[in-house]
């Protein structure tokens, strides 16, 4: 160990793999409804495109997570997002491709995505 | 490792350990390759997580899901519910953390609501073999500093501020005792690290050692830098085989990452740790004892001064502290001395770990705020002593601590108070003691234990403790006589005033402090030839009363001794200078017949 600077590298390079251990830090979690209606209809590609980009964007502050059934099967796979101090935002009929929008817009610009969510399916 | 979306906990610590976690680690394994998720789930084996009750101890990150009395059979149910479909399998739960069917945070239980982990803050967060985690928790950034901003002076004024005091039993100031190693001129100079945790019951040191060795290896390093010193010695007891392991690994890791060895962070300053092993001797927790002992003659202690700081480890300025001491340092260094001293008392900064044993429902590990009471610890924290028995006393200290009867639970524990109402901080041992405790045996008890680990060398703890064993020896077996208390308390305090070292002068205190506090029970013990627990077997007798007696004749045919005879219908009668006072007549008998006195 050289320099300060080479310390700080291996620990932002670690802090991503432990970040979900320092709940103080995580200010938002994503939740992937993640029971049999939910995998059948394909939210396992969903959770792991989420953990894939937090992850390429380097997002510290955000979990990824799972639950059980949300209760509205036919509108699977549901994702929820829980910014601290914010209204849960449920978004419906999930795919990887929508995971980018949510994540680049929602996550790390404060807009949920509107056409996305619960609201707009219903509508 | 790529897309780990989630942590398995599984603690490794040596209560954990023993009940089987790591063929759960094994299992969970398994279970993830054959399902397909070991590319997405990662598996870490930790340090204690402190409540070692619950053990073997599993925590599910994100969710925080706190498993508990894990078995190998369960594992299978978690992974498939849990880690597949993302439901929390509510029912193998820490009983607690699942109530009014809510899931309640970790940090929400009454176990861990009270408490403060500074000195265990990675303990059960981070895996001790994993360099890279203790880094990614800000680890070696307080070495950092301290070698890139900090004169060595500055480091030593901050701990000197933060008013740390050592965390091995007598409180002295850690920051004092730097400076005056700083102070001693010599081009070698020693640090030391006091890892021979010999207290019964106490495991505090051990589990820093296995869940964090790393803030033990850097604190180490500050403190080499703050002295000028290039050498470290780590005494661990040979009897902590996994926290000797993880050392070594540690130790390892350290060296090749640079951060032990030559020109650490590219500074002029170099320096190395090395661990030595202690065979068990109690009294090498004693500071000079320990030196003697790693210079590898016999571990005697020896008069002080000089004191280490000016001639100690071979003859040079050494410090010595104890693990938990050290796991102190980076944070003080890094947060800064104000706050450290936000907590705690006012002579008494900081948090302070103890070990809960005995009676207790939540034996464990447990960091609160000094200033803490006895009665949270023992009742918000610990749960209260098992099957609703009432709490008597709390011996903490060890051997050289004393007990602390129900009188004084609401004392503001610290260093201070506890030495004023005739105990001490100790390690941080707690044992916990019911109404079935006879406190003149537990005195017995401790002094058995300084006397098989007195060293030998001064006449005064060699003598004299064995004398006041004989004479507790005595009492508990129903021969005490009049004058025995005081020939305890006239022996008790010339030890105390006359030996050579902290074993010897604190050696009488479990003696004195139940003299203080339970009197009453040396005095029937002596004078009526009882003793009111109904512990002291010898003065017990067992008896049966004939109008209660239906002559069932079950005590008859269950006493192991074959003391009690009668016939079928008549009363029974128990032949006591056979009996055994093992009390299983007292238990089975439907008719509450017996009784003991």
């Amino acid at each position: 160990m050289k320099s300060l600077a080479e310390l700080a590298a291996i620990r932002s390079k670690m802090i991503e793999q432990v970040n979900m251990r320092r709940d103080e830090n995580v200010n938002t979690r994503v939740v992937v409804g993640m029971a049999t209606c939910g995998i059948a209809a394909g939210a396992r590609p969903v959770m792991l495109e989420f953990v894939e980009e937090i992850k390429k964007r380097g997002l510290e502050h955000v979990t990824v997570g799972q639950t059980g059934c949300v209760g509205m099967c036919r509108l699977e796979p549901i994702v929820e997002v829980y910014v601290k101090g914010q209204d849960k935002v449920t978004y419906v009929h999930m795919t990887p491709e929508k995971v980018a929008r949510i994540v680049n817009d929602h996550i790390v610009n404060g807009r949920p995505v509107e056409e996305y969510t619960i609201g707009a399916a219903q509508a | 490792m790529d897309m780990i979306r989630s942590h398995i906990m599984v603690c490794g610590g040596t209560g954990c350990t023993s009940s089987n976690s790591a063929e759960i680690i094994k299992e969970f394994e398994r279970q993830l390759a054959l399902k397909g998720l070991d590319k997405e789930v990662k598996v870490v084996r930790t340090g204690c997580f402190g409540l070692c009750e619950a053990g073997p101890v599993v925590i599910v990150y994100p969710e925080g899901a706190f498993y508990s009395h894990m078995k190998v059979e369960y594992v299978e149910r978690i992974v498939d519910e849990h880690l597949i479909k993302g439901r929390i399998v509510k029912d193998l739960l820490y009983k607690e953390a699942f109530e009014n069917n809510t899931i309640k945070a970790l940090d929400q239980v009454d176990f861990y609501k009270k408490q403060k982990r500074v000195a265990l803050r990675n303990c059960g967060v981070i895996d001790p073999e994993n360099i890279d985690e203790y880094i990614a928790f800000d680890g070696y950034t307080a070495l950092g500093k301290c070698l890139t901003e900090m004169t060595r002076e500055e480091v030593i004024d901050v701990i000197l501020k933060s008013g740390l005091r050592g965390r091995g039993g007598a409180g002295f100031p850690t920051g004092l005792k730097w400076k005056f190693a700083y102070n001693s001129q010599s081009d070698k100079k020693f640090v030391c690290c006091n890892a021979d945790e010999g207290d019964p019951g106490a495991f505090m040191d051990r589990s820093v050692l296995e869940g964090d060795p790393h803030v033990v290896l850097e604190a180490m390093a500050i403190a080499g830098y703050a002295i000028g010193s290039d050498q470290g010695y780590i005494y661990c007891r040979a009897e902590y085989p996994i926290a000797v392991k993880r050392l070594q690994i540690a130790i390892k890791q350290a060296r090749e990452y640079g951060l032990l060895g030559k020109n650490i962070f590219g500074t002029d300053f170099s320096f190395d740790i090395e661990v030595r092993l202690g065979a068990g001797a109690f009294v090498c927790g004693e500071e000079t004892a320990l030196m003697v002992s790693i210079e590898g003659n016999r571990g005697e202690p020896r008069p002080r001064p000089p004191f280490p700081a000016v001639k100690g480890l071979f003859g040079q300025p050494t410090i010595l502290n104890n693990v938990e001491t050290y796991a102190n340092v980076p944070q003080i260094i890094n947060k800064g001395w104000e706050w450290f001293a936000s907590m705690g008392t006012e002579k008494s900064k900081g948090t302070k770990v103890f070990a809960l044993g005995g009676k207790i429902n939540n034996t464990g590990l447990v960091e609160v705020p000094m200033g803490t009471t006895l009665r949270e610890i023992i009742y918000d924290i610990g749960g209260g002593c098992p099957n609703g028995k009432k709490f008597k006393a709390a011996q903490t200290g060890g051997p050289s601590g004393g007990c602390i009867p129900a009188s004084q639970l609401d004392v503001q524990i610290d260093y201070d108070n506890l030495i004023a109402i005739g105990s001490m901080m100790g390690s941080g041992g707690m044992i916990v003691m019911d109404e079935d405790n006879c406190m003149v045996d537990i005195a017995r008890f401790f002094l058995e234990f300084t006397v098989d680990e007195s060293c030998g060398k001064c006449a005064p703890c060699r003598i004299g403790t064995k004398r006041m064993l004989e004479i507790l020896e005595r009492i508990v077996s129903g021969k005490g006589e009049d004058g025995d208390i005081e020939k305890l308390e006239n022996l008790a305090n010339a030890i105390k005033s006359t030996a050579l070292c902290g074993l010897g002068q604190t050696a009488p205190n479990p003696v004195l402090s139940t003299l203080k506090y339970f009197r009453d029970e040396y005095e029937a013990h002596i004078y009526e030839k009882r003793c009111p627990a109904g512990h002291c077997k010898k003065l017990l007798t067992y008896k049966i009363d004939p109008a209660k007696c239906k002559g069932c004749t079950l005590c008859a045919r269950i006493c192991p001794a074959g003391c009690i005879s009668g016939k079928v219908r008549e009363a029974h009668v128990i032949d006591t200078t056979k009996c055994l006072k093992c009390g299983a007549c007292m238990e089975k008998c439907k008719f509450g017949a017996i009784s003991r006195t």
